[in-house]
C-alpha cells in the first residue's frame, strides 16, 4: 500500500473543493490552488521515486481485498503521467496570474481546474475500468465548466461541440463497460486481463473492445473523429486551453495504452488492423489541418491532432522500441504543447488577438520571447538536438524496423510539415512588417481589448492600441515560459535517464503480468 | 424477459443514434437522452438478470448460493444514472445558451468557431 497515491488524489480534490467553497477574496482561491498544485507535485514526486526502479505501487481504497476493492496502482508510465500532469498543473497555476481577467476567479476558475486535474491523475492511477469511467466523467464535467466559463458567444458553440461528442465517447465508453462485464464478471483491469486471457472467444471480446477503443480514440482526437478538438480548444482563455492541450487529449491516449494491450491481447492484430492507417491519417491531415489556419490557438490545436498520431502510431507498431518512442514523445509533447499554449496566450495579451494577419514584428519588441517560441517550435517539428527528436528518431526507427517503411515516410513528412508550418507562424508573428492600418475596431471589440483578455481568438478584430501588461504579469507569465523551455531542453540534451524510463514503462506495457500481480496481490 | 429487454435496448440504441444523426439540437439532445437509457439497460441485460433471487446471505449460511442474482450491475447503472443526470443537466442549459446565444437550432449553422 502505497500512501503517495492518496496524496496524489486529495491534493487537487481537496484544493478544488475549497477553491470552490472559499469566498472570493484576498487571492483565496488563487492561494488555494498554488497550495494544492504544490502538494500535488510532492506527491508525483514521492510516487515516482517510489516506482522509478520498476516497481509498481497499490493502494486499495476502503482496504477490501482485491478484486473486489477499488484499486490504484502505478506502474513507471502510470507515475511518469502524474509527474508531468503535475508539473502542467503548478505551470498553470503560476501563468494564471498573467491573466488580467479577474471575473475567472469568482465563475470557480480555480475550483474547476484543480477539479478537472483530479479526474485527470484517477484516470491516470486507476486499475478499475468502471472508475476509469468515473474518473472520465470527473475530468469532462469539470472541463464543460471551464470551456463555456466566460459565457461568450463562440464559447457557447464550441463547447456544444465538445460536450456532445465527448458525452457520445462517454455512452461509448459505458456500453464496452457493460457488454465486457457481462462476458467477463470483473471489472478490476488486472482480472479483466487475467480472465480475457483465459476467454476460449477472443473474438466476441474484441467487440467490446472495438466501443472501448471508438471512445478513447474520440477522447484522444484521433482521425476520423478529431473534428470536435480545434473547434473548441481555442475558445476558452488561454490559460484553460494551455492545460487542456496538454492534458485532456492524453488521457484518452493513456487509456488506449493501459486498457487495450492489457485485456485485448488475444486478439492485438485486430487492432493493429485499425490503429496503424488511423495513426497515419491522424498525423498528416492534423498538419494539413494546421497550415491553412490563421488563428494561432486554432493552428496549434490542429498540431495536438497531428502529434497524437505519432503516439498512436508507437502504440500500433508495439515494439518495445517503438512503446518507449511513444512514451517519450507522450512526455516531451505534453511539456513543449502546453507552452506554446502558454506563448500564444501571451502574444494575445500583447497584442491584444491570436490572428496571425494582424500580428508582425514582435521579434523588436520582444527578441527574447521570439527564442523562447523559437526553441519550442523547434522541439515540436524535431529537430536535432531538442526534446522532440528523440522522440521521433526512436518512432520512425521503430517503423522501419517493424517493416511499416510507409508509416516511417508518412511520419517524416509529417515532421517536415510540422517544421515548415512552424516556420511560417514564427515569420508570421515576430519578423514580418506589422500591419500598416488594423482594421476599425468596432466598440464592443475595443471594449474586449480594453481588458487585454485576448481570450478569444476569433474575433478577428486587432485594436491599435493595447494597454501595457503590469510587470508582475509579465513576469508570471515569462517565467512559467522560461521553466517550461528548460524542461524541454533538459528532455533534449540528457535523453538518456527519460528514454531507459520509457523503455522500463514499454516492457511493463509488453509483459503486464507484473502489474497483474501487484494489482490482485497474489504472490509470484 | 432477457428477449424484451434486448430488443428494447437495441431500440433505444437505433433511436438514439438517429437523432444524434439529426441537425437540430434539441433533437441531437434527445438522442443522447435516449443513448443514455440505452447504455444503462445494455449494462443490465448484458449482466445476465435472474428473477427473484435476492442476493442475502441466509440465515446460518457463509455465503451467497450460486443462483443470487448480482446486485453489481445494478450499483454500476446506479453510479451510471446519477453521472448521466448531472451531465445532461450541464447540457441541457448548455445547449439552451446555444440557441438563446446564436438564434438557431440548426448545428450547421454553427460555424462560428470553424475557422
Amino acid at each position: 500500500m502505497s500512501f503517495w497515491i492518496p496524496i496524489v488524489l486529495l491534493s487537487p480534490l481537496i484544493a478544488g473543493l475549497l477553491a470552490l467553497a472559499l469566498p472570493n477574496k484576498f487571492a483565496l482561491r488563487p492561494a488555494v490552488g498554488l497550495v494544492g498544485s504544490l502538494t500535488l507535485l510532492i506527491g508525483a514526486i514521492g510516487l515516482f521515486s517510489e516506482t522509478a526502479d520498476g516497481s509498481i505501487a497499490v493502494y486499495h481504497f476502503g482496504a477490501w481485498p482485491p478484486p473486489f476493492a477499488i484499486s490504484y496502482a502505478a506502474d513507471t508510465l502510470s507515475a511518469l503521467m502524474v509527474l508531468v500532469s503535475a508539473i502542467v498543473s503548478l505551470g498553470t497555476a503560476i501563468f494564471a496570474f498573467s491573466d488580467a481577467d479577474k471575473g475567472a476567479s469568482s465563475r470557480g476558475y480555480h475550483g474547476f481546474v484543480h477539479i478537472m486535474v483530479f479526474g485527470v491523475c484517477a484516470a491516470f492511477l486507476t486499475a478499475d475500468l468502471f472508475h476509469l469511467f468515473v474518473a472520465f466523467e470527473v475530468l469532462l464535467i469539470a472541463s464543460f465548466a471551464l470551456v463555456v466559463l466566460d459565457g461568450k458567444r463562440d464559447q457557447y458553440e464550441g463547447g456544444f461541440k465538445y460536450v456532445a461528442l465527448n458525452l457520445f465517447a462517454s455512452l461509448m465508453f459505458l456500453s464496452g463497460i457493460g457488454l465486457l462485464y457481462g462476458m467477463l464478471g470483473s471489472l478490476n483491469l488486472a482480472d479483466l486481463a487475467q480472465l480475457a486471457a483465459a476467454s476460449d472467444e477472443p473474438a466476441k471480446l474484441s467487440l467490446a473492445g472495438a466501443l472501448l477503443c471508438a471512445a478513447f480514440s474520440i477522447k484522444a482526437g484521433l482521425f476520423p473523429l478529431y473534428f470536435w478538438l480545434p473547434a473548441s480548444y481555442h475558445v476558452p482563455s488561454s490559460t484553460v486551453s494551455a492545460i487542456f492541450a496538454g492534458l485532456l487529449t492524453k488521457v484518452g491516449v493513456y487509456a488506449l495504452f493501459r486498457v487495450i494491450p492489457l485485456i485485448f491481447a488475444a486478439d492485438w492484430s485486430y487492432f493493429q488492423a485499425w490503429l496503424l492507417p488511423v495513426a497515419n491519417f491522424t498525423m498528416v491531415l492534423g498538419v494539413f489541418g494546421a497550415v491553412t489556419q490563421k488563428n494561432l490557438r486554432r493552428l496549434l490545436s490542429f498540431h495536438i491532432i497531428s502529434q497524437i498520431g505519432y503516439i498512436i502510431l508507437g502504440l500500433a507498431l508495439f515494439t518495445p522500441l517503438a512503446l518507449a518512442g511513444a512514451v517519450l514523445y507522450l512526455i516531451h509533447n505534453i511539456i513543449v504543447k502546453t507552452n506554446l499554449f502558454f506563448i500564444a496566450g501571451y502574444i494575445e495579451s500583447l497584442r491584444g488577438t491570436g490572428n496571425l494577419k494582424y500580428l508582425g514584428g514582435l521579434y523588436k519588441e520582444r527578441p527574447g520571447l521570439a527564442l523562447l517560441f523559437l526553441l519550442s517550435a523547434l522541439s515540436l517539428g524535431g529537430l536535432p538536438p531538442l526534446s522532440g527528436f528523440w522522440a521521433k528518431y526512436m518512432i520512425v526507427r521503430a517503423c522501419l524496423e517493424a517493416g511499416a517503411p510507409i508509416s516511417a515516410a508518412v511520419a517524416l513528412f509529417t515532421g517536415f510539415f510540422t517544421l515548415f508550418c512552424m516556420m511560417k507562424v514564427w515569420t508570421e508573428i515576430f519578423w514580418k512588417n506589422p500591419p500598416e492600418s488594423a482594421p476599425a475596431a468596432t466598440a464592443a471589440a475595443a471594449a474586449a481589448a480594453a481588458g487585454a483578455t485576448g481570450a478569444i481568438g476569433t474575433e478577428h478584430v486587432a485594436t491599435p492600441v493595447v494597454p501595457v501588461m503590469p510587470k508582475g504579469r509579465v513576469f508570471a507569465a515569462v517565467s512559467t515560459i522560461v521553466v517550461f523551455n528548460l524542461i524541454a531542453l533538459g528532455i533534449g540534451f540528457f535523453p538518456e535517464p527519460l528514454i531507459a524510463l520509457a523503455e522500463q514503462a514499454a516492457g511493463q506495457l509488453i509483459d503486464p503480468s507484473d502489474y497483474i500481480r501487484q494489482v490482485l496481490g497474489t504472490m509470484p | 424477459m432477457t428477449v424484451l429487454l434486448s430488443i428494447a435496448t437495441g431500440f433505444l440504441f437505433a433511436t438514439g443514434l438517429y437523432m444524434m444523426l439529426r441537425r437540430s439540437i434539441t433533437k441531437m439532445l434527445l438522442g443522447l437522452l435516449l443513448l443514455a437509457n440505452a447504455a444503462n439497460l445494455l449494462i443490465f441485460v448484458a449482466a445476465n438478470p435472474v428473477k427473484g433471487q435476492s442476493p442475502l446471505v441466509a440465515e446460518g449460511a457463509q455465503a451467497l448460493e450460486q443462483s443470487a442474482a448480482n446486485p453489481l450491475p445494478q450499483a454500476l447503472i446506479l453510479t451510471a444514472i446519477v453521472i448521466g443526470f448531472g451531465v445532461l443537466a450541464f447540457a441541457v442549459v448548455l445547449f439552451s445558451r446555444v440557441y438563446l446565444h446564436t438564434g438557431s437550432d440548426d448545428s450547421d449553422q454553427l460555424t462560428g468557431t470553424e475557422s
